[in-house]
């Protein structure tokens, strides 16, 4: 082979996790299958979402190569950027669909809520890495106190499924930084507590969005709607599934948010019990792979970012599945890998590429 | 540096001690993946084979809806196929309320499309009290090309407004048969209640119509039909996307009458301006040939539900249109009850028609006396020439000799005061006076009992005595047929729309009277005699044909010892005119009952109409149009 292809293969490769990417790769092409059903066919959605994974699979590509401790460096930046602009949002933010998340810059509207999903745990990495050596209770304090001021002003938009991803992302980082099994509980408890009071400072949608969860029945053609038909989806699948391009709840139009946050509806309706399990395992490969990743790494502030990113991964996958199945209530998390979206795409992407680049520059930086 | 290499060697200590904690904190948590995606394993199992069953159905629940077809109702025709009832496609327009927003202002906007009357909105109006806003109501009926080409136009603006192609009930014949065939109108919640009891509910799904009156409401589980089914995937609007299956409706059966459509026509306008009823059978049967009530109305109007204008004025007309006199009203037999108690009197050994007596003009029974119409009596009356020349003084003491017990025995089994079992629905009973009816109607023990003097009066057909049209042909029918009774009917056959099978309705015969033949023949000649010398001889005059009949009148109000004159009572207090008939007399083809309300004289009023019913049923003559009504002049003729 020609010496100069094969360093630029070699240059390209250098950083890439292959076994991540297969995953990866495997679950877009899954998602395309499903979008394709999905949409009813619809070339425009699906060259759209081709289009989404190339941009999130060159800025995976990118982030793969650029070194934990460039990462490190650009995380209080980021994190204060990330916090003024959602005081911004705050002050100036415009509202849309009766919540205030968008702020104008001027050339585009954007919302810091979804730079805030890794810029907070990035941040919190930091600030523990930083402490390394003598970590008390008061650094877990402080790095609460970083994890909370973002989500209050995301809980005031109000973004309450932003809002808990931040918020489980955080309290990984949190976790895996040693936090005491004292506090841990002391916090349980004192959540369960407090769940009165925060249930009074709940909106009304958000309430009746935890009240269908415990009875969809409720209210059936409105907040109830979602989750019924997406449950009759699911079950209506079977264990073999009614085929590609064949689920009825699809295709007649049952499912809402079809091609996003309900596409797993879409999947489980066409693939069954099978497909989710096959599913199931491919979500299980990537987190697996994050962890063995994360367990390797070289820096704590590597292994917090990495263990953080996994698990936020993973959250995203569960909280999606279990709100399409009806154990957990509906919250706008779209499905990691499959869901149609450019920005979910980019930031999970983005993540993986994170991870990657921890996976190949330990020995670089350990020499 | 002892020191700093001490340092490190702790430092280094801690951070191998920092990441094994580390990997137990990620060992647990991926411990915590794994619980919970088993957690998502065992909701998917759960969902996907436990209650997959349960949420497959519910999939196709969501998809397909079973839409009706309405099967096209069944025809009704005469037994010549003259159609009477039968159904044209029209478009209409149709508003559905719970889709519309401001009704009103829908209304007001569709008139500038659409011409929409007043009647239009006060029928809407109707229909939306009784529906309750329910389904789709129609503001507009048949409308024209260009109607419908402005409306497809202006569509876009009337959401819940839609043109639909449906099936119109039409009567052709109108109000002629206004009483015979009836008529549909939309169902309401009584008759669906009706339908859910008779567990008819489900056939009915998508169909609005229902039969109310008539042969349309007695012959509805034959008329409607099977309603079809269509299975059609539907998406979350409810749009239909395909058709998956579909079982084809099936028509209603065709309904054929004995009824000949013709006869039935010169019976109703035979009777001019009169009011009143007719029933011919077909004494050999009991097939009913016509069947008139008159005045009839448009059944048109009720098809699609009757403006409230009209309704009021069919209600509250005094001619009272709505009342099916041929079923439901009852009159008084007057002297057409002569021959029954000379058939009573023969039977029970009580006279022989030899037997005269000598008729003075009036009957005292008891210091009150009763009168006969004929001043000074008709001489010696034997048992014939009191039927022919209708004497009352013979049956005032014949009555007496019978006693009521025979009498309302003897009545009975010629169908008096009970209903015949017509295939219409509606059928009075009439009054059969007898002492066990007084005691149920009366409450005081004085006015239960039956007393002597009251028997006279039933003797001349008069006093408690109410029967209803059908009866009284039903019965003359029974003695044309040498007493064999059969249940009266008007549909001769159901024909199935497919296979042309056809169904009779078979001639069932109720009873033979327990009379003696020679006895029969008797009267039988004396109801010849009225027709050839007696009171029915002037309307028969030159029939080519012999026929038997009887004439009646029946008082409306008492006449307390007043010479009764026509021509100085109240039109509504005027007699009722009765014939009863039958012809040929030897072979007896056609039996009627005719009742003229408010005539007067049953020779002059009814008669004339049996006879142009016979001769167009015998002869095939056709009236000519009748000519100017001319009063005549009291002529002193007997009012018999």
């Amino acid at each position: 082979m020609n010496p100069a292809i094969r360093r630029l293969g070699g240059y390209l490769t250098r950083h890439v996790d292959g076994l991540l990417l297969g995953a990866v790769v495997t679950l877009m092409v899954v998602g395309i299958g499903v979008l394709f059903s999905a949409s009813n066919a619809s070339v425009v959605r699906v060259s759209a979402q081709l289009m989404n994974m190339l941009i999130a699979l060159g800025t995976m590509w990118v982030f793969a190569n650029i070194p934990p401790q460039h990462l490190r460096r650009l995380a209080l930046p980021l994190y204060v950027l990330g916090v003024l602009l959602l005081v911004g949002v705050a002050l100036f933010g415009e509202i849309a669909n009766g919540a205030r998340r968008w702020l104008n810059v001027g050339i585009t509207r954007i919302q810091p809520s979804e730079l805030m999903k890794i810029a907070v745990p990035l941040a919190m990495a930091w600030y523990f890495d930083r402490h390394e050596t003598a970590l008390r209770l008061g650094n877990y304090f402080v790095g609460a106190v970083m994890l909370l001021v973002p989500v209050a002003l995301i809980v005031r938009q109000p973004d309450l499924g932003t809002a808990m991803l931040i918020s489980a992302s955080g309290f990984f980082v949190l976790f895996l930084a040693g936090l005491s099994w004292r506090v841990i509980i002391g916090l349980m408890i004192a959540g369960v507590a407090a769940l009165p009071l925060v249930w009074s400072l709940l909106h009304d949608y958000q309430r009746q969005r935890l009240l269908t969860l415990v009875d969809p029945s409720q209210d059936p053609l409105g907040a109830g709607y979602h989750t019924i038909q997406s449950t009759i989806a699911v079950g209506s699948g079977g264990v073999l599934g009614k085929g590609w391009m064949n689920g009825t709840q699809t295709h007649l139009d049952f499912i809402p948010e079809r091609t996003t946050d309900f596409i797993f509806a879409v999947f489980s309706e066409e693939f069954g019990l099978l497909g989710n399990t096959v599913l199931l395992l491919l979500f299980l490969f990537v987190i697996a792979r994050g962890m063995v990743i994360t367990a390797n790494a070289s820096s704590l502030f590597a292994r917090l970012l990495a263990g953080a990113i996994t698990l936020t991964f993973f959250t995203y996958a569960f909280v999606n599945m279990g709100m399409v199945s009806g154990i957990l209530p509906v919250v706008g998390v779209p499905l990691p890998l499959i869901s149609y979206g450019g920005t979910s795409l980019v930031s999970i992407c983005l993540g993986m590429g994170i991870l990657m680049s921890i996976a190949t520059h330990k020995k670089l930086v350990q020499t | 540096m002892p020191e700093l290499a001490i340092n490190q060697g702790v430092e280094l200590r801690n951070a191998q001690l920092e990441l094994h904690r580390f990997r137990v904190r990620l060992a647990i948590a991926f411990v915590l993946v794994l619980a919970v995606f088993a957690l998502l394993a065992g909701r998917f199992f759960y969902l996907q084979v436990v209650r997959h069953g349960e949420l497959h159905t519910l999939a196709e629940a969501n998809r397909i809806s079973i839409v009706p077809v309405v099967p096209n109702r069944g025809i009704i025709v005469d037994r010549n196929g003259t159609v009477l009832a039968h159904n044209y496609s029209a478009y209409t327009l149709e508003i559905q309320p719970a889709k519309v927003a401001d009704l009103e202002r829908t209304v007001d906007e569709l008139a500038t499309v659409v011409e929409i009357g007043a009647r239009d909105r006060r029928r809407f109006k109707r229909l939306m009290e009784e529906s309750k806003g329910i389904g789709s109501l129609p503001i507009r009926t048949r409308l024209s090309d260009e109607e419908i080409a402005r409306f497809a136009a202006n569509r876009y603006r009337f959401p819940g407004v839609e043109i639909n192609a449906r099936l119109f009930r039409q009567y052709p014949q109108g109000e002629v048969f206004s009483h015979v065939v009836g008529h549909i109108g939309r169902i309401n919640q009584r008759e669906l209640d009706q339908l859910e009891a008779d567990d008819r509910l489900a056939n009915y799904r998508g169909t609005d119509y229902i039969g109310k009156t008539g042969l349309e409401q007695s012959y509805e589980p034959a008329l409607h039909g099977t309603t079809g089914v269509e299975e059609v995937e539907v998406d979350s609007g409810g749009r239909a996307v395909r058709t998956l299956s579909r079982t084809p409706p099936v028509s209603g059966n065709n309904i054929v009458l004995k009824l000949d459509a013709q006869l039935q026509e010169i019976a109703y306008n035979a009777f001019g301006k009169f009011r009143g009823a007719l029933v011919a059978i077909e004494p050999a049967t009991g097939g009913v040939l016509a069947f008139v009530s008159k005045p009839g109305f448009d059944p048109n109007l009720f098809v699609e539900g009757i403006d409230p204008q009209n309704w009021s004025e069919l209600n509250n007309s005094p001619d009272r249109p709505m009342v099916n006199r041929a079923l439901a009203g009852t009159y008084p037999p007057g002297s057409t009850f002569k021959p029954y108690m000379a058939l009573a009197a023969l039977t029970a050994g009580k006279r022989t028609p030899q037997q005269t007596i000598s008729d003075p003009g009036f009957y005292n029974f008891g210091g009150h006396v009763f009168r006969d119409d004929k001043v000074g009596g008709h001489g010696l009356v034997d048992m014939y020439k009191s039927i022919v020349v209708s004497c009352d003084t013979y049956y005032y003491t014949l009555a007496n000799d019978l006693g009521i017990d025979i009498i309302s025995r003897f009545m009975a089994l010629l169908g008096l005061g009970s209903t015949t079992g017509l295939d219409i629905k509606g059928e009075a009973t009439g009054v059969l006076p007898s002492q066990e009816w007084k005691r149920q109607r009366y409450r005081r023990p004085e006015q239960q009992k039956w007393y002597a003097g009251e028997t006279i009066s039933v003797g001349i057909g008069q006093g408690y005595n109410a029967y209803t049209p059908v009866q009284l042909a039903g019965a003359i029918a029974t003695i044309a047929n040498d007493g064999v009774m059969y249940r009266p009917h008007i549909v001769n056959y159901v024909e199935d729309i497919r296979s042309r099978e056809r169904t009779a309705v078979e001639p069932n015969p109720l009873r033979t009277l327990p009379v003696k033949p020679e006895h029969l023949e008797v009267v039988k000649q004396a109801l010849i005699g009225v027709n050839k010398e007696g009171t029915g001889a002037r309307a028969f005059a030159g029939a080519g044909y012999v026929s038997a009949g009887k004439t009646g009148t029946a008082q409306v109000i008492g006449l307390k010892g007043e010479k009764y004159v026509e021509s100085r009572t109240h039109e509504r207090h005027r007699d009722h005119a009765l014939f009863i008939a039958y012809a040929p007399a030897d072979a007896p083809k056609i039996a009627l009952a005719v009742i003229v309300e408010n005539s007067g004289f049953g020779a002059r009023y009814a008669a004339p109409i049996a006879r142009a019913v016979m001769d167009y049923y015998l002869l095939g003559k056709v009236p000519t149009p009748p000519k100017p009504d001319k009063p005549e002049e009291e002529t002193g003729d007997s009012r018999d």
